[in-house]
Order: C-alpha cells, then sequence, then structure tokens
C-alpha cells in the first residue's frame, strides 16, 4: 500500500514503489476568483501527491476546489478571473508553475492528460472521431495521416469501442454516452502520458454504463503503470479503484486516508456525515443522517475550521483554530499509514 | 450530538456486515408480507392503464411526414395507492420521464388511460383538466431551471394562488406563501428573493413548496435529488419524507439513483425503453430480483464499502441501450442479456407474476416481465 | 465542472436546516442580504463601468438637445444671413454663440443647425428602434412560442425581408414618397429592419419554452397568455435589450445615410445627413461645414453603440 505524504516537507516514511518521488506533487496550493460578490477562495492550501501506478481519489462536493485543483495542475483555470497566488505543481520534481507556456504545452497532453465530465462538449462536433484521435500523433509525434488513422483504429481498440475500423470515420454524435467517453479516454492515452486526471469521468454515464467504463480506466492504468487523479463526489465509485482518498472541503483537504479504512473508519465528522447520510442499497434503514446546513460561500469561508457551522463536534477551537491535518494513529498510538485529519477532535471522532 | 454517538456504536459493530444484514433481511420479510397484504393498501388513488407515447419523428421543412416514431413509453400499467412511495427507477432514455410528464398532463399520450379517482384524465381538457392539476403536482429534477429567475419567491409560490384563486384569498396570499416557506425549511423573511440567492438545496426546497401549495394529494418528483450535492441530498430527502407523512401525499418518485428510491419507495416499478421490466415492493425488487435487468442494474450500483462490495457479484452488461426509435423484437433486453434465447426474440414476455412462483408466498413471486424469470440476490454480500 | 462556477449562495441561512434530524440551529450568519434581481445586478455592473459612464453622460445631452435645443441655442437653424455666406469660418473662442462654428453656404448658424439636427437623429433612432422592437418581439415570440407550421410561415417571412438589402430597400421605399416626414422615415426603416430582433426573439423564446419553469407553469394549469407574458417575455426580454441598443446607432447612421443620399428627411428639414450632403460641395472651400455634423453623426451612433456593449456586458456576463 502507498502512503500519503501528510505534508510536503515529510515524504512518506517507507516510500513508495518508485524510488520514493511522486510523480506529481501538489503543495499548499492556493486559487481565488474574483467576482462580483467579492474574492473567492477556492483553493486554500492544498497539499497531495501521486504516484506511478496509483489512484488518488479526489473526493468533494461542488465548491470544494476539487476540479480548480485539477485545472490548476493542467494550466487550463481562466486566468482571469483566477490567480494563484501561492503553492507549487511539481511534475517529476519541477515546479510547473515556473514553466513557460511553451514548457506546458509539453507536458499537457504528452506527459499528463485530462478526461472530462461531458464527453460530448469535449470532442469537436464537426471532425470525425479518428481525425480527433489521429491529431494527437499528427500533432505530437508528426505521423502521416495514414499512419495517424491505422494507430487511431488500434486505439480505438484498445477501449473496447466495437468494430473500431468501421467507426473511426463516424462523427461524435454517432456514439452513445459510454462510447463517447471511451474514446475521450482514447485520447486521454494515445500519447501514453505518465498521469490521466479524470474529473467525474462517469457522473454522466448510466450506472451499467458506469461499471464498464471504471474498469476499463482501472485496466488501463494498471496496463500502463500510470498515475490516476479521479476527481468525484460519488463515494460510491471512489470505493471501487482507488488506493487512496484525499476528501476535500471548502478548498482544503480535511481527511487522507487508504480507501478501506476510510470507509471503516472516518476520522473527520465530515467523511463521517457524508458516508452516513448515503442510503443503503442493501438495507432499509430509517431516517437519514442528514448534515446540516449548507457548504459555505467561498467569499465568506468560516473562521477556523471552514465545516465547525455544520459540525455537531464543533467547540470554540474550531471557530477560531484552522485546523491542520494532524497525522491519525490507532487509540494506544499505533501508526496508521497514510491517514490523516484537520480536525482538532479526530481522536473523538475515529475512536470515540 | 446524541444523533452522532448513536451512529458510531452502528459503524464500531459494521465489520461483520454481512451477518448483520442477514437477520435484518429475515426480520423484513415478516414485515413486509404483513404490509403487503391487500386490504392494508385500500384503493389505489392513480391508476395507470397501457399508457403509450410515441414522438413522432419527421422529415421536410414546411410540410412535414412522419418517418418513424421514438416510442418512449409502451404500454405501461401501475397503481398509485392513497399514501405510498412507489420509485421508478431505469437507465436514460428508458421513458421515465415522459411517464412523469403524461401523467401531468404535459403531453398527450398515444394511447392508454391514466384513472385519477375513478376517472379518466387523459381525455380532460380546459377547467376540469385544471382542477385535477390541483391534486397532482411535480417538483422537477433541476433546482436551477425550474424556478423563474426573474420572479422573487414569493412571486414563484405565489403564482399557484393566482392561477388556483379559489385555493387562497387575495389577502391570505402572501401569509400562505410564508406559512409554505416555513413547512419547507425555509426562512419566511427571504420571500422577496430571487432564485438565484439561495443554493441548490434550497432552490429545491422552493420547488417543493410550490409543489405542496394547492394541497395536492399526489406529486409526481423527476429526479428531485439527483441535481444536488450528497450531504444536500439526505436534508431533501428526509424533507420529502416529512411532508409525506404530515400531508399524506402519495408519491411518485422517479430516479437513476437505485440508493435513493429504495430509502424512500414503498414499492418499486423497474423500467427498460419504455415498458416496464419488473414491480414490486422494495423488499422484492431489491432482495429478491427475477429479473436479469434488475439484477444487473442493481450489481452495478457502486456501493461506498469496498469490503461489502468485494464480496458481492457483479454482472456487468456489454453493450448500449438500444434506441427507443427501433426497440429490438420480443424482449427489450434481450440484446444485452445473458439469458436471451430464441424465444426472446419471438415473444414479447408479459408483466406477471412468473408461472414458476405464482401459489409461492416467497418474496420472488411479485410481476417480472421475463420468460426465465429467476431470483438472484446480487445485493447482499455472498 | 462544478467548481467553477462560484455560486452566489447565502450561507448559513437559520432555518434552512429545521427537518434535518431535529436539529436546532443558531446560526449566526452574514446580514441577510437584499433581494438581487437581474437588474439591480446589472445596474451594479454597469456604475462601474466607464465606457457605460461615458456615453449614458453623452445620450442625455444628446436627448436633452433633441427635447429642448433652445436651452442650447438663441439663434434659428433656418435663419439665413446670406452676408456670412462663404464668410463665417468658425470662432472657436466664442463658446456657443451662432457663430462658434461658423456658418454654412447659405449663411446659417452651423451651430445651431447641429443642435436643432439631434432631434432628427435620435427620433428617428429611438423612433424605428422602438418600432423594431414591438414587431419582432411579437413575431419572433409567437414564432417561437407557438413553432408548427406558425414558426416555419413567420420564419420564412422573416428571411425574405432578411434578404431585401437594408439601404437599398429603404431607398426604393422612400424614394417613392415626396413627402418624407420623420415617421415616413422611421416606418421605412421599421418595416425593414424587424428581422434581427425577430430572430433573437425566437431563438430566446425557443429556448425558454423548454426550461424547466415554463414547465412547471404549464402543471399548474397556467394559461397562455400568463405563461407568455409572466416566464416567457421577462425571460427573452434581456437580450432582445441588447440587440436593440447595439441597432439604435445603426439606424442614427443609416438616416444620416438617407439623407445625404437625398432620400432622408425632406430638404427642408434640418438633420445632420442633410447637412453632410450639401456640405459635400463646399469641401474645398469650407471643409468645417461637412466635418462638424459628420462628427455630430459618429459621436452619437458611437455613443449609443458603447452603451448597447455596456449593457449586453451587464445584462450576460458570460458573452465577454
Amino acid at each position: 500500500m502507498t502512503i500519503i505524504d501528510e505534508t510536503a516537507e515529510s515524504p512518506a516514511p517507507d516510500g513508495a514503489q518508485d524510488a520514493g518521488r511522486p510523480l506529481l506533487e501538489v503543495r499548499d496550493l492556493h486559487v481565488e476568483f474574483s467576482t462580483r460578490d467579492g474574492v473567492a477562495k477556492a483553493v486554500n492550501g492544498v497539499n497531495y501527491s501521486v504516484a506511478a501506478g496509483e489512484t488518488l481519489a479526489v473526493l468533494g462536493e461542488s465548491g470544494s476546489g476539487k476540479s480548480v485543483t485539477a485545472q490548476a495542475i493542467m494550466g487550463i483555470l481562466d486566468m482571469p478571473p483566477g490567480r494563484i497566488p501561492k503553492g507549487e505543481i511539481l511534475f517529476r520534481g519541477q515546479d510547473m508553475l515556473k514553466m513557460s507556456g511553451e514548457e506546458r504545452r509539453k507536458i499537457r497532453g504528452n506527459k499528463i492528460a485530462m478526461i472530462f465530465q461531458d464527453a460530448l462538449s469535449s470532442l469537436n462536433p464537426v471532425l470525425s472521431v479518428g481525425y480527433q484521435l489521429g491529431e494527437m500523433f499528427r500533432v505530437h509525434q508528426g505521423l502521416s495521416k495514414k499512419e495517424a488513422k491505422a494507430k487511431s483504429i488500434e486505439l480505438m481498440d484498445r477501449v473496447k469501442i466495437p468494430a473500431a475500423a468501421a467507426r473511426v470515420n463516424d462523427y461524435p454524435h454517432q456514439f452513445s454516452g459510454g462510447m463517447r467517453q471511451r474514446i475521450m479516454i482514447a485520447m486521454a492515452l494515445a500519447l501514453e502520458p505518465d498521469l490521466i486526471i479524470a474529473d467525474e469521468p462517469t457522473t454522466a454515464l448510466d450506472v451499467t454504463v458506469q461499471a464498464q467504463v471504471m474498469d476499463l480506466l482501472a485496466e488501463l492504468q494498471r496496463e500502463y503503470h500510470m498515475g490516476l487523479i479521479l476527481i468525484t463526489h460519488d463515494l460510491g465509485v471512489v470505493a471501487d479503484v482507488a488506493d487512496k482518498i484525499a476528501v476535500m472541503y471548502a478548498g482544503r483537504i480535511v481527511e487522507t486516508a487508504p480507501v478501506h479504512e476510510l470507509y471503516k473508519r472516518p476520522a473527520h465528522p465530515y467523511t463521517k456525515g457524508l458516508l452516513e447520510s448515503i442510503p443503503r442499497l442493501d438495507q432499509k434503514g430509517q431516517e437519514l443522517y442528514a448534515i446540516k446546513g449548507l457548504p459555505p460561500n467561498l467569499t465568506r469561508i468560516p473562521s477556523g475550521c471552514a465545516f465547525n457551522p455544520r459540525c455537531p463536534q464543533a467547540q470554540d477551537i474550531c471557530r477560531t483554530d484552522i485546523p491542520q491535518l494532524f497525522p491519525v494513529t490507532e487509540q494506544d498510538g499505533g501508526e496508521l499509514a497514510g491517514r490523516g485529519s484537520a480536525c482538532h477532535f479526530w481522536k473523538e471522532t475515529i475512536h470515540g | 450530538m446524541a444523533e452522532l454517538k448513536k451512529t458510531d456504536e452502528s459503524m464500531d459493530a459494521t465489520p461483520n456486515v454481512a451477518e448483520v444484514e442477514t437477520v435484518d433481511a429475515a426480520s423484513e420479510e415478516e414485515a413486509v408480507a404483513a404490509f403487503d397484504a391487500p386490504v392494508s393498501r385500500g384503493e389505489p388513488i392513480l391508476q395507470v392503464r397501457g399508457l403509450v407515447k410515441h414522438f413522432p419523428l419527421t422529415q421536410g421543412i414546411l410540410f412535414k411526414r412522419q418517418v418513424g416514431a421514438v416510442k418512449a413509453v409502451d404500454g405501461i400499467s401501475f397503481d398509485l395507492y392513497q399514501g405510498e412511495t412507489l420509485g421508478i427507477v431505469g437507465e436514460s432514455g428508458c421513458g421515465k420521464s415522459t411517464v412523469a410528464r403524461l401523467l401531468m398532463m404535459l403531453e398527450k399520450a398515444t394511447a392508454g388511460e391514466v384513472f385519477y379517482k375513478g376517472q379518466d384524465i387523459t381525455k380532460l381538457s380546459g377547467r376540469a383538466l385544471k382542477a385535477v392539476r390541483r391534486n397532482i403536482q411535480m417538483v422537477f429534477q433541476d433546482p436551477y431551471t425550474s424556478l423563474n429567475p426573474r420572479m422573487t419567491v414569493g412571486d414563484i409560490i405565489g403564482e399557484t394562488f393566482e392561477i388556483h384563486p379559489e385555493v387562497a384569498p387575495k389577502g391570505d396570499r402572501r401569509r400562505k406563501v410564508q406559512e409554505l416557506l416555513d413547512v419547507v425549511g425555509l426562512n419566511p423573511e427571504y420571500i422577496n428573493r430571487y432564485p438565484h440567492q439561495f443554493s441548490g438545496g434550497q432552490r429545491q426546497r422552493i420547488g417543493i413548496a410550490r409543489g405542496l401549495a394547492l394541497n395536492p394529494e399526489i406529486i409526481i418528483c423527476d429526479e428531485p435529488v439527483s441535481a444536488l450535492d450528497v450531504s444536500v441530498q439526505a436534508q431533501v430527502v428526509n424533507l420529502m419524507e416529512k411532508l409525506q407523512d404530515e400531508f399524506n401525499l402519495s408519491y411518485l418518485f422517479i430516479a437513476h439513483d437505485l440508493s435513493i428510491v429504495r430509502h424512500i419507495s414503498d414499492r418499486v416499478g423497474v423500467m427498460y425503453l419504455g415498458k416496464m421490466a419488473e414491480i414490486g415492493t422494495d423488499t422484492q425488487i431489491y432482495d429478491h430480483p427475477t429479473h436479469p435487468y434488475t439484477q444487473a442494474l442493481l450489481s452495478a450500483v457502486p456501493v461506498p464499502d469496498p469490503e461489502s462490495r468485494e464480496g458481492r457479484e457483479r454482472i456487468i452488461l456489454t453493450g448500449d441501450v438500444p434506441s427507443p426509435a427501433n426497440p429490438p423484437s420480443g424482449c427489450r433486453f434481450r440484446t444485452r442479456c445473458w439469458k436471451a434465447q430464441d424465444k426472446c426474440a419471438e415473444e414479447v414476455p408479459l408483466l406477471a407474476v412468473p408461472e414458476r412462483f405464482k401459489g409461492s408466498d416467497s418474496l420472488a413471486a411479485h410481476e417480472s416481465a421475463c420468460h426465465f424469470a429467476e431470483e438472484k440476490d446480487v445485493v447482499h454480500a455472498a | 465542472m462544478p467548481d467553477k462556477t462560484i455560486e452566489k449562495t447565502v450561507d448559513a441561512l437559520p432555518g434552512d436546516t429545521a427537518s434535518t434530524a431535529g436539529v436546532v440551529v443558531t446560526e449566526s450568519g452574514p446580514a441577510p442580504e437584499k433581494a438581487r434581481s437581474l437588474w439591480s445586478d446589472a445596474w451594479h455592473d454597469l456604475r462601474r463601468n466607464p465606457l457605460f459612464l461615458i456615453s449614458a453622460v453623452l445620450i442625455v445631452f444628446l436627448l436633452v438637445m433633441a427635447a429642448w435645443p433652445g436651452l442650447f441655442t438663441s439663434a434659428s437653424p433656418r435663419h439665413a444671413d446670406l452676408a456670412k455666406h462663404y464668410l463665417g469660418k468658425p470662432n472657436w473662442g466664442n463658446f456657443f454663440a451662432p457663430d462658434w462654428l461658423g456658418y454654412d453656404v447659405q449663411g446659417r448658424s452651423i451651430y445651431a443647425r447641429v443642435v436643432y439636427g439631434a432631434r432628427a437623429s435620435i427620433t428617428v433612432g429611438v423612433g424605428v428602434t422602438l418600432a423594431v422592437t414591438v414587431l419582432g418581439t411579437v413575431i419572433g415570440m409567437i414564432a417561437g412560442y407557438f413553432g408548427g407550421w406558425t414558426d416555419s410561415l413567420l420564419s420564412r417571412m422573416t428571411d425574405i425581408f432578411l434578404g431585401i438589402p437594408f439601404l437599398l430597400g429603404a431607398l426604393v421605399i422612400l424614394n417613392s414618397f415626396d413627402d418624407r416626414t420623420v415617421w415616413v422615415v422611421i416606418m421605412a426603416l421599421a418595416f425593414l429592419g424587424w428581422t434581427q430582433i425577430a430572430r433573437v426573439a425566437r431563438g430566446a423564446v425557443i429556448t425558454i419554452k423548454q426550461s424547466d419553469y415554463v414547465v412547471a407553469a404549464k402543471a399548474l394549469g397556467a394559461s397562455t397568455s400568463r405563461i407568455l407574458f409572466r416566464h416567457v417575455l421577462p425571460n427573452a426580454v434581456a437580450p432582445i435589450i441588447v440587440v436593440a441598443t447595439i441597432a439604435l446607432g445603426g439606424y442614427i447612421a443609416a438616416e444620416a445615410t438617407l439623407s445625404f443620399l437625398g432620400v432622408g428627411l425632406g430638404d427642408t428639414a434640418v438633420s445632420w445627413g442633410g447637412d453632410v450632403a450639401r456640405g459635400r460641395e463646399q469641401l474645398r472651400i469650407a471643409p468645417h461645414t461637412l466635418i462638424i455634423p459628420s462628427v455630430m453623426v459618429s459621436i452619437t451612433v458611437l455613443s449609443f453603440l458603447m452603451f448597447g456593449d455596456a449593457v449586453r456586458n451587464a445584462l450576460d456576463p458570460k458573452l465577454r
């Protein structure tokens, strides 16, 4: 099992398989947007890392900053109104925020690729699927039209699109939602990137198709030994494929844990509340537990812990002090690898 | 605080999930058997019989001619009883939202009847239809588009009284609107605000208040929580359950999220390509499904619990849902079904209690439209 | 990407949680905001937009000039003092006096003619815009809302009118009138110009009629007129206003062009376009007789274009 860096400064004690250095590391990232109502602080000091062959799930609701972080990594934030006042995004040890536009463009697509939620609007409707896939090879690898087409068909086979050779000249609207998402995956895979960022890749799909697409993604990730950052709001989707999870709330990471641990013993009241508020498929419950209140307005994030107005355990300290990501341990002080919780009362939450 | 404590205990006791559940299921079966007794249900408040909706496909600009039809809903029948929640689940394109629009008389049915208290409402128009509308209201999926952005909350809810002035006298309307806001858990002082000043969950509460304003008996909920954040979904589901008890409402709850449907529904119908595949009580459908599509659908639901997940069998369907403009012959699910045989292509399976379960008091004895219906528990860990 | 759209959310509303597991809430939210409509939000933006402020000041100035020209000059635009013929060079230092901007070929005060000419331009511009907006909105709304053959018919009609070149059409129509008053010009331009608004209105209405709030009103049993006037029209009005304000400048320019070509307002009318036409003949001897009214036309057109642009940005920030 791999390890999460609680803080950027203290690397994982027993190291990941890849010689200890993560593929991508986000350090103390801050992102703001200027809006009509003031400055919206979308990301407020996020740290996470992902190694080759590892899947990091970033879990959060809308406004938690999970997608904004991903956009900052990809360098596709709208700036302005967006701004990155602070932070580093290290790809293989190099800070991408300090790179020139040209250098970043080389990494984007080649080394880091992204899969979006809405495949239909991410594909150009007037170009055939084969042309759009082939474009990656023509532009980045300088292949001829014919070679690029052959490669496209090969790629469509890889993502299990039936009759790829026959459908290579079809247009995006001629494919179903699940098939379009496969094409998006194929495009992301085209240049065999080291890291894939998938932003809600299955949210727009039906459950029966969701499972197919998630399985495909996991299989390809293993095969290519890529890093995968899976951004989602769905606790169920994450459970299937992730190695470790980072839960975000109001622009901060509030809990990190290996996937099984998180569901079994959440160490942050927000995570705990989320898990309890989901109805179960296998049993009929009584009234659902509901987290009270609303996600905070990003222009007016509550002082102290951002979750305090909604938290059943909040004390005075929660309203004044911002909790750092404390390492979470067993009751007897035994180490729990990769676990952290940004709660003053994590002990009570996990062991109470 | 007390609440959380209670749940803490149950969290600690989860390691042996499977054991806990088998106990649960056993006790539930008895409870359900008692509930299922036909006498306790009384008269259905809404009876849907052979409902069909075909959308014509046309060609030409000025002079259109029909070249085919999208068979969105193709012969659906079910009953809705007073005070119960009937869940309708299915994937996109199965026709569940069209059913909602047909029941709301927003679309004209191609064929079939909808009886509200014995009266066929598909034949109504004008004043008689308006009177029926008072009793059947709707809650929409997207709280961002279902409220007119140019109207204040007070106008949005108050409009119902302008359309049906007999419900509330003029001077009383503002007070009634504030009362409704209070009922759905919003501050009555926000009556003069515009929808964009509220968050998604709050807007959905406004939509629910509008649906409640006329004091209807039936509320048709078309994916009412799917556009909301997880932490807000539970609030809205709880609110809807509370309101149901308070006002003795009947819900037709249409959703694609099977977990939420199980939570809120008394009975559940599963739709596939415009037809009802299986219908029964929530325990019958979730714990004793007999239609292969239901089984596949249930097995594909991601469960936020990796341990119970690993013990479950997963049926991964191949291929996509066929186009409703050109559905497969016979059983519509046969193109993706692992059990399909020649018979399935030739004969349309009827929605009925399968022959092999007839007379049995097993929970598998419920209506299922499959030639080879067979019980299979896919929800619980093996 | 749900994170990207930063919601204007009122947080921590007391009462919002009333139903959640019986928790009693005593949250101290921020002071409640005031009700904010689209218009108040747009006004908030506009007040801070220098483009808007400059254009608004200019437009107010022009409107006042059109309404009460007497406030600006005591000279008559028609009083011809032939003694000043060709001699009337501008007296730049003598602000607002009849000879400030010099005299034209017939010895009339150019300043007075500029002041009185505003009325013709503004009346035509505003009049055409109003007529076009009403006509276009009605046609577009009927076509968009009712659809079917009504839509087919009206849309084809729109296409036909759109096919007529605007100025050429106006030239032909106006040429057939002997007495070309302001109203004739307005009617002619409106007759040809409604198509743009009709298209915009139709598009907006088609989007709006499919929206859930219209469906919700239908589900409540609302009448067609209620749906059209309470739900559809208020939501379609923003794009229509945007197109209309931007088009206004164009109509002023069109009036000037037609007057210049001799088919606009009659010879006796005081209008910038007509003055430009007459000034053209003195281009070498007295260029100011041409330049001054041209500059007025440009400033006016530009003011309305800037105004329209600012309004568009405020009403639809996504268009930026």
